[in-house]
């Protein structure tokens, strides 16, 4: 199949970038999303020109590395899909493609379609761990917790922070991505005594990288790969205002 | 992990949520009262008029109304911040934007449809709430004063009747995504309860937004 393609093109995160148009012939519709970035690249690379940047690792659905607009949907026209599992099977021959960088301003384009998710990390920073002596690996059996509390902080686990639900949110809010974080931890034995400082020093990073707040309109939930569920925002809302309720200071 | 201290975009949803929420009981207050204008025309004078000067003349109602008139004020200052702060998030805009494909238009646009309800609010409350609290009116046959009359003769024209249409379905878009969302950011997260919440926000704005929408044109229809 035949593409016409319009990709943001950025020098860096200090100058202005544009949309540049590009033709790809031969694409097959087995190609995955990157795949196809691939092939364009290597013709770029035959012509001596500066190829497209973009991040990926994994390829496979796991990493969260990989992540685009495309035309206008974050990670392509597919609900709960990375760009990486993303196929040309999605497309029509002749389509002409849009594609841009995940959008916030707490997440910089350093160059083309590559992002400093950087803001993500700091959110983590403020409190997205356990305060745990280092030492022995524990007695795996020593601490009981039912295979359904289990698994439900394994559902919020599930994030692999991509960013999708801040480039596809009308506010550009981070509230899914520290929504799992909160609730992971919340609900186990091992991570529910800090909650309340945890949720607090979370929400307070959020709004110091700048994210927006959110709105509720479950958008997230459509294009996150993971398909974290939006009530864990409801729960992160409860344990958040239970934090400033129930707050000594 | 450091503990600080101060207001959030949390926080300030949560003003949002209370605020709305109080509005929103106020709204099925108003709805039931102003039902009488079903009433045949004499007996709904007499019971609209008398309706009226009650509320006017209740200090606990007085008080309700100094908390409404608050978080009135209060929702639309939140909502003025939140939606800077989100203008600043956004940052540079996609060129190509398909986002919308997966929310409701109504749940994207609650600042759109605020403002027309605001707008809405002024006339409302210039043509009858200013007009009954600072205004002579003339008297019904118990000495009271006749806020119905002004009422039936305000919806005689079909563009005021129109107006009020818009107005009333802006409220409503407003209501079926604020209702929900309020719950939802007040914490309700348990899933059991999820489609019970969207459920009653359904009810809850078919009944209010209806219910308002047809005394205009009851009353257009029917003097
Ligand atoms: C009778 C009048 C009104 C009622 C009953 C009402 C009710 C509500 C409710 C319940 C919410 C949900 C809060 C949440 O998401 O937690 C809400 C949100 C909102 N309201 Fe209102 N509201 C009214 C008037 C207004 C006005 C006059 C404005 C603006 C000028 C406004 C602007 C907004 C905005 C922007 C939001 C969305 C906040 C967000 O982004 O999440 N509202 N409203
Ligand atoms: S490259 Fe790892 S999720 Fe796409």
């Amino acid at each position: 199949m035949k593409l016409n393609l319009k990709i943001w093109r950025q020098e860096n995160a200090s100058e202005k970038g544009r949309l540049v148009d590009y033709q790809l012939d031969g694409v097959t519709t087995h190609m995955s999303f990157l795949e196809m970035m691939d092939m364009l690249n290597q013709l770029l690379i035959e012509k001596g020109e500066r190829t497209i940047e973009f991040d990926h690792d994994c390829r496979e659905g796991i990493c969260g590395q990989c992540g685009m607009m495309i035309n206008g949907r974050a990670h392509g026209p597919l609900a709960n899909t990375t760009t990486c599992q993303l196929h040309m099977r999605s497309f029509k021959d002749g389509e002409t493609i849009y594609v841009e960088p995940f959008r916030s301003s707490a997440f910089t384009v350093l160059r083309d379609l590559k992002i400093d998710r950087g803001s993500f990390d700091r959110i983590i920073q403020a409190g997205g761990f356990i305060s745990a002596s280092t030492g022995q690996a524990p007695e795996a059996n020593s601490i009981p917790i039912a295979h359904e509390t289990a698994e439900a902080a394994f559902d919020a686990a599930a994030c692999i922070g991509c960013g999708a639900c801040v480039a596809t949110c009308k506010n550009s809010s981070a509230a899914l991505f520290t929504a799992a974080k909160v609730v992971h931890l919340a609900i186990l034995p091992q991570g529910k005594l800090e909650t309340a400082k945890r949720v607090d020093a979370m929400v307070q990073q959020m709004d110091a990288e700048g994210f927006g707040h959110c709105s509720n309109t479950e958008a997230c939930e459509v294009e996150c790969p993971q398909g974290i569920s939006v009530l864990h925002i409801a729960r992160f809302n409860y344990l958040y205002h239970e934090s400033r309720l129930l707050s000594k200071t | 992990m450091v503990k600080t201290k101060g207001a959030t975009t949390q926080g300030y949803k949560l003003w949002m949520a209370l605020t709305g929420l109080f509005l929103c009981v106020f709204l099925v207050i108003h709805v039931l009262g102003n039902l009488q204008l079903f009433l045949p025309a004499e007996e709904a004078r007499i019971q609209f008029n008398w309706y009226s000067q009650l509320l006017s003349n209740n200090l606990i109602i007085k008080i309700i109304s100094y908390v409404l008139y608050l978080s009135i004020i209060a929702h639309v200052v939140y909502a003025i911040i939140l939606s800077l702060k989100k203008q600043k998030a956004n940052g540079v805009k996609y060129a190509y934007d398909q986002r919308g494909a997966v929310s409701p238009w109504y749940s994207r646009n609650m600042g759109v449809l605020g403002t027309i309800i605001f707008l809405f609010l002024i006339v409302h409350l210039k043509d009858f709430w200013y007009q009954y609290k600072f205004t002579e009116l003339p008297l019904d046959a118990h000495g009271q004063k006749d806020l119905y009359t002004i009422v039936v003769s305000a919806y005689q024209e079909l563009w005021y009747v129109m107006l009020y249409e818009v107005g009333l379905l802006a409220l409503g878009f407003h209501l079926l995504h604020g209702f929900f969302s309020a719950i939802r950011t007040l914490g309700l997260y348990h899933p059991k309860y999820v489609k019970l919440a969207k459920w009653v926000a359904w009810v809850y704005t078919l009944a209010i937004t209806l219910g308002f929408m047809a005394m205009p044109i009851y009353v257009y229809l029917s003097h």
